[in-house]
C-alpha cells in the first residue's frame, strides 16, 4: 500500500479558501447587474449563489459564504445539489445512497451560480450538476469553483476559480478531507 | 450505511434488514427534498429502462402511485391489466411473465390476487420483481410509506407505538406492516375481533387485544383496515352496525388518543364503517399526505433495484 503524498496541511486549505472568497467577492462585484460604476460593488454578492455538491462540496460552499461575509460582512446564499440521480455511470458502478438537496428560498433564476466541488477530474460530476442546475431554475451564469484541479477532464468543462492546480497521473488518487466530514482538513495524493 | 439494497427483488417486507429499510427510507427523503417545490418533477435516472406495472387485481392508488413513481425517473412505463388481455383468454402467469421478459422489462410491478404469486414470477424473469400486493400476504411498498409516513410526523421509528385495528385476517397491509415496523423497532399492538386475526398470530411480533378503547391513550399511531369484505366466504361478526361500534374510530375514541398521535389508512376506506367522515378529514389524519409519500418512497424502491447495473 503506497503512502499518501500530502499536498495541503490543515492551514494550507484555510488560506486557499480565504484566497477563493476573495476572488469570488471581486468577481460578484464586477458583475453585479446593476453597477453603474458607484456604491461598494458588493451589490453583486446578492446576486450570488454558492452550490455545493455533496459530499464535500457542500461544505466547502458553507465555509466559502461564511469566508465572504466575514470579509465584506454581506451573508451570501448557499446550497447544495446531490447529482447522484444525474450521473451517467450509474449503470456501470452501481447505485448509492443519496445526499441531501436543498436550495436557497430566494431560488436561483437569474442569479449567479458558483458550483463548489472539492476535486476537478473528469468533469462527469459538473456535467451531472449543470444538468441538475437545468430542472431547478435559470441562473443568469453559472460558474465553478474546485479546490483542487488534477487535469485528465473528459469533458470541455473548466473551473472558473481553482484553489490548487495539481498535476497528476490519471492512476493517482486525490483525495480531500474536510472536518466537517473527516474530522480535519488536508489535501494528500496516493500513487496507485 | 449501505449504498445498495441486498436483494435483487423486493418481494415481502422480510427482504429488507435495518439497514436496507433506512436506506429506503433516507432516499425517499432525499427525493423529496430535491423535488420539492421545482417545476420539473423529473429525474433522468432510470432514461431507456422499462418499467411493467402488471396488475391481475383492482387497484387505483398503487398502480398509479407505481407508474407515477416510474415516469419521473423518467422509466418507460407499460401498464398491464388482467382486464382485456390475454389473460382473459386463459393465459397463465408464466406465459404472460415469458412475453413480458421477451419485451426487455427491466423491472415489473405486479399486483395477484394469489399469494406467493409475485415470489414465483421472480423464478421466471431476469428483471426485478416488486411486489404490488399479492392476495393476504404481503404489500411492502404500503409498509414503506406508512413506515416513512410515521418517520415523517413524529419523527422517529424506534419504540413508536403503533395499534392496527381491523380486518388483520384478510390484510396484506397488516403483514407487512407488522414486518417491517418490527424490523424499524416499532411495537405494533394488533387489535380485531377474534374471527379477524389469523391462526398463528401467537407467533408474530406483536402484542394482541380485543379492546381498542384500552389500546388508544397509550398509541402514538392508530392504523385503521378495511374490512374487506370481498375476501370474505363466511360471516366474521354480527352485523357491521356492532363492527364499527366495537372497532371503528369515531370522534369519541380519537378524544382518547394524545395530543401528537396520528391516525392512518392504507386506503380505500370505507367511511362509516372502519373510520368516522370527521375523523379521516381531521388533521391527525395522514390518509392523503401517505399517499403523495407513496410517489417518493416507491421512487426510491425503483432507483434503489433497476438504477445500478443488475
Amino acid at each position: 500500500m503506497p503512502e499518501p503524498q500530502r499536498l495541503l496541511t490543515a492551514d494550507d486549505v484555510t488560506r486557499v479558501v480565504d484566497r477563493m472568497a476573495h476572488q469570488l467577492i471581486e468577481r460578484a462585484a464586477g458583475s453585479a447587474t446593476g453597477a453603474e460604476g458607484g456604491g461598494d460593488g458588493l451589490d453583486g454578492l446578492a446576486d450570488l449563489v454558492l452550490i455545493g455538491i455533496p459530499t464535500r462540496g457542500a461544505p466547502l460552499a458553507r465555509r466559502l459564504a461564511a469566508r465572504i461575509e466575514t470579509f465584506t460582512g454581506t451573508p451570501v446564499d448557499v446550497g447544495a445539489v446531490d447529482i447522484t440521480l444525474y450521473r451517467d455511470d450509474l449503470r456501470t458502478r452501481g447505485v448509492r445512497a443519496l445526499e441531501a438537496t436543498h436550495l436557497p428560498d430566494a431560488g436561483i433564476d437569474g442569479r449567479l451560480v458558483v458550483l463548489v466541488d472539492d476535486v476537478l477530474f473528469s468533469g462527469r460530476s459538473v456535467r451531472a450538476a449543470l444538468d441538475g442546475l437545468r430542472d431547478v431554475g435559470r441562473p443568469r451564469a453559472v460558474q465553478l469553483a474546485v479546490l483542487v484541479d488534477r487535469g485528465h477532464r473528459e469533458l470541455p468543462i473548466k473551473a472558473d476559480f481553482v484553489g490548487k492546480n495539481v498535476p497528476t497521473a490519471r492512476s493517482q488518487q486525490v483525495k480531500v478531507r474536510l472536518a466537517e466530514v473527516d474530522g480535519e482538513d488536508g489535501v494528500t495524493v496516493t500513487d496507485a | 450505511m449501505p449504498d445498495a439494497l441486498r436483494h435483487k427483488h423486493l418481494l415481502e417486507a422480510a427482504d429488507l434488514d435495518l439497514d436496507d429499510a433506512t436506506l429506503v427510507l433516507d432516499t425517499a427523503a432525499q427525493i423529496e427534498a430535491a423535488l420539492a417545490g421545482r417545476e420539473v418533477k423529473k429525474l433522468p435516472t432510470l432514461r431507456g429502462r422499462t418499467v411493467v406495472n402488471l396488475f391481475f387485481e383492482d387497484s387505483t392508488r398503487t398502480r398509479i402511485s407505481f407508474e407515477l413513481a416510474a415516469k419521473r425517473l423518467s422509466a418507460d412505463v407499460i401498464n398491464f391489466s388482467a382486464k382485456g388481455s390475454s389473460v382473459s383468454k386463459g393465459e397463465s402467469l408464466k406465459d404472460t411473465a415469458l412475453t413480458l421478459e421477451a419485451m426487455g422489462a427491466d423491472g415489473i410491478v405486479v399486483r395477484h390476487s394469489a399469494s406467493g404469486a409475485p415470489h414465483r414470477l421472480a423464478t421466471w424473469v431476469a428483471g426485478s420483481v416488486v411486489n404490488a400486493g399479492d392476495g393476504t400476504h404481503e404489500h411492502p411498498t404500503q409498509a414503506l410509506l406508512d413506515a416513512f409516513t410515521i418517520r415523517k410526523r413524529l419523527g422517529r421509528l424506534e419504540g413508536v407505538r403503533v395499534v392496527i385495528t381491523g380486518d388483520v385476517l384478510h390484510s396484506r397491509v397488516a403483514r407487512s406492516n407488522v414486518q417491517l415496523l418490527h424490523t424499524l423497532g416499532a411495537e405494533v399492538t394488533l387489535v380485531a375481533p377474534p374471527t379477524l386475526l389469523p391462526v398463528g398470530v401467537g407467533s408474530w411480533p406483536v402484542t394482541v387485544s380485543y379492546d381498542l378503547d384500552a389500546v388508544l391513550p397509550t398509541a402514538d399511531v392508530v392504523m385503521m383496515l378495511r374490512v374487506q369484505a370481498e375476501r370474505m366466504n363466511a360471516s366474521f361478526f354480527p352485523s357491521a352496525r356492532e363492527y364499527s361500534r366495537r372497532y371503528g374510530l369515531d370522534a369519541d375514541r380519537v378524544a382518547k388518543l394524545s395530543d401528537d398521535a396520528i391516525v392512518m389508512h392504507p386506503g380505500p376506506m370505507v367511511r362509516g364503517m372502519e373510520i368516522a367522515a370527521d375523523v379521516a378529514d381531521s388533521a391527525r389524519s395522514t390518509i392523503v399526505e401517505q399517499v403523495g409519500n407513496g410517489v417518493s418512497v416507491r421512487m426510491a424502491v425503483l432507483y434503489l433495484l433497476l438504477g445500478g447495473s443488475a
